[in-house]
């Protein structure tokens, strides 16, 4: 199902949850709500499972008008935080619910036979019988996306679903789960505020940043070419160095590093740096390494003071450093943002 | 998981250490407390022998008066019910000005001398009171001196047992759950039957429970307002005070024991429902 968000405000009081916020999902599609807490992601998710109202703007699912459509005509599945499994319900009774509060309920041959199928899919069928709070916590996960999945929705939801896994399950979980969006052939909105979930499993990932959408691309774009310097410095395991430009030359005083071009106007401004685009070379400078981390592949990794700041670099190719050298800093690359927002990618 | 645990005496490590030394001190609690005082409310009615309790017991008088009181206990519990869920619902989950003053008057029975309670439930529900008054002419009705009356006393005092049971449970029962089963399609009716309730139901059995146990042996506020004419509004407990001025102590005693079995009977039958309920859960 499309999802089509227009201008969407949600106000608590004086606080902007949502500060109009748009945003289309293709069919189909998998797409990322990315942000720190308090960014509103799990506000959009809930407004787009009829939780939550808005006080303006616009919502389509499947090109038809939610506004006054509650969560229960919408036929959305949502894959809650904490699971929200009924806990006085055996594992097929939660499954079986969304059956069996049908206005035509399903004979209950068909019920137990869907549910039983689902229970297959999400890999627990040994579990019917028991409570929720017999089970562990990955479990719980598969049966409330079972649970989900049982109404047929076209549009899953998931707010933080891999919470409460340890991230050996977490990693195996997220391809699992993206493979069977695949399978399924539904529309996912994922909730998340872990960069390598949403850049992993969503086609695109919407970086949100106190009630707005700052960006919507895939991982590769929003690495290549962050829109906002908030999105620099979320994304990716960025640095952020303050800086100033003149005369279209960026330069870092008082930290030792050496001044790089960039298509700017002049006065002060921010330059995010991936670990890999600060490089250390052999020289006299205020610089001085802390530690080497040799790697199996590539360049050492190195922590470097510089007066009062630390630094994370790597050592030039075919250069060998030791605590205690003094070295000089350069940038193989950054992206700047000066203080009106305007954006450059230096080097 | 097959982690080996420090050997001791036992094949199982015990969380708590000392078993025996908590063990005896609990069973000399419970001797001393409990089963010392109930041994000797079953020894003494054997004084009059089979027969003699046979015969104290079928009093038509004693008759009256157990059923009267286990049947006002019951009946003012099976109200309280849903009187005190729709109380616990408004404590915990609407927002509204006085909340606070509810909240804290909902404990006013725990604490008020019940013989104070008695006195004025009786002076407002009786003919001449505010509410007994009303009632009287317009329908006829009678409460104060009347088994309603008793009714209405033991609700009073068993209330906050079923408010505070369901209570803590209800706010800690998120509002998650509800909004999981409106996302599969419920309607509201359909939540609160199917997800809400029976999630509460081993609170609002205990508070049964607590309630009931509370009104069986509840004596200070029912003799003010129930006129205590025997065979009529005359409760158990009462009698065994009359018995006891009577220095009938077996026929007290076997009045005594009859409620202690009564009593059990019910709350070992309403436990054992809870345990079926709880099953799965820890």
């Amino acid at each position: 199902m499309t999802v089509e968000v227009r201008g969407v405000t949600r106000r608590f009081g004086n606080l902007a949850a949502l500060d109009g916020v748009s945003l289309s999902v293709a069919e189909g599609e998998f797409v990322a709500l990315l942000g720190p807490s308090g960014s509103g992601k799990t506000t959009l998710l809930r407004v787009l499972a009829g939780l939550e109202g808005t006080d303006s703007g616009t919502l389509h699912i499947a090109g038809r008008d939610m506004a006054g459509v509650p969560a229960r005509e919408r036929g959305i599945g949502v894959v809650f935080q904490h699971y929200a499994l009924f806990r006085h319900m055996t594992v097929f009774d939660n499954v079986a619910f969304g059956l069996r509060v049908r206005r035509q309920r399903p004979p209950a041959a068909e019920i137990a036979q869907r549910v039983r199928r689902l229970l297959e899919l999400v890999q627990v069928p040994e579990l019917e019988r028991r409570y929720p709070e017999q089970i562990s916590g990955g479990q719980r996960q598969r049966v409330a996306l079972a649970r989900a999945l049982a109404i047929e929705p076209r549009l899953l939801l998931l707010d933080e679903p891999f919470g409460a896994l340890d991230a050996l399950v977490r990693k195996e979980v997220r391809r699992w789960l993206r493979g069977l969006h695949d399978g399924l052939g539904i529309t996912s909105v994922l909730v998340t505020h872990d960069q390598e979930e949403a850049m992993e499993m969503a086609d695109r990932v919407a970086v949100m940043e106190r009630g707005r959408v700052v960006q919507v691309d895939t991982a590769a774009a929003l690495l290549r070419e962050p829109a906002t310097a908030f999105v620099a410095g979320f994304v990716g395991d960025a640095a952020r160095l303050p800086c100033a430009v003149r005369d279209g030359v960026v330069r870092f005083d008082p930290l030792p590093i050496a001044p790089i071009a960039a298509a700017l106007p002049d006065g002060p401004a921010t330059a995010f740096t991936r670990p890999g685009e600060m490089v250390a070379r052999r020289g006299a400078g205020e610089a001085q390494v802390r530690l080497v981390r040799d790697e199996v592949e590539g360049p050492a990794r190195l922590v470097v003071g510089a007066g009062a700041a630390v630094l994370d670099a790597v050592a030039a190719p075919g250069e060998h450093f030791a605590r205690g050298d003094s070295c000089l800093l350069s940038l193989s690359g950054a992206h700047v943002f000066s203080a009106d927002g305007s954006r450059a990618r230096a080097g | 998981m097959s982690a080996s645990l420090p050997a001791g005496r036992g094949a199982r490590a015990r969380a708590i250490p000392g078993f025996r030394a908590t063990l005896a001190v609990t069973l000399l609690w419970l001797a001393v407390i409990v089963l010392i005082p109930l041994a000797a409310l079953a020894l003494r009615p054997l004084e009059l022998g089979p027969a003699g309790l046979i015969a104290s017991l079928s009093e038509e008088r004693v008759v009256a008066a157990l059923g009267l009181s286990f049947g006002a206990a019951l009946l003012a519990a099976l109200l309280n019910l849903p009187l005190g869920l729709l109380l616990a619902w408004a404590v915990v989950r609407l927002r509204f000005p006085g909340r606070g003053i509810l909240d804290a008057a909902l404990d006013l029975p725990f604490a008020l001398p019940t013989a104070v309670a008695g006195i004025a439930l009786t002076a407002i529900a009786a003919p001449n009171g505010w509410v007994g008054g009303p009632l009287a002419e317009l329908f006829g009705w009678k409460i104060a001196f009347t088994r309603a009356g008793v009714v209405l006393a033991l609700m009073f005092v068993s209330l906050p047992f079923i408010v505070r049971t369901v209570e803590p449970v209800l706010r800690d029962m998120a509002a998650e759950a509800e909004e999981a089963a409106a996302t599969l399609g419920a309607t509201r009716a359909q939540t609160v039957l199917r997800v809400v309730l029976p999630g509460l139901l081993p609170a609002l059995l205990t508070g049964f429970s607590l309630a009931f146990a509370r009104s069986v042996g509840e004596y200070g506020s029912v003799i003010f307002i129930a006129g205590n004419l025997p065979m009529l509004t005359e409760i158990a407990p009462l009698l065994i005070v009359i018995r006891l001025e009577q220095y009938d102590y077996a026929g007290a005693a076997a009045v005594g024991l009859a409620m202690l079995v009564l009593s059990f009977l019910l709350l070992l039958a309403i436990e054992l429902v809870q345990r079926r309920l709880r099953r799965g859960r820890r």
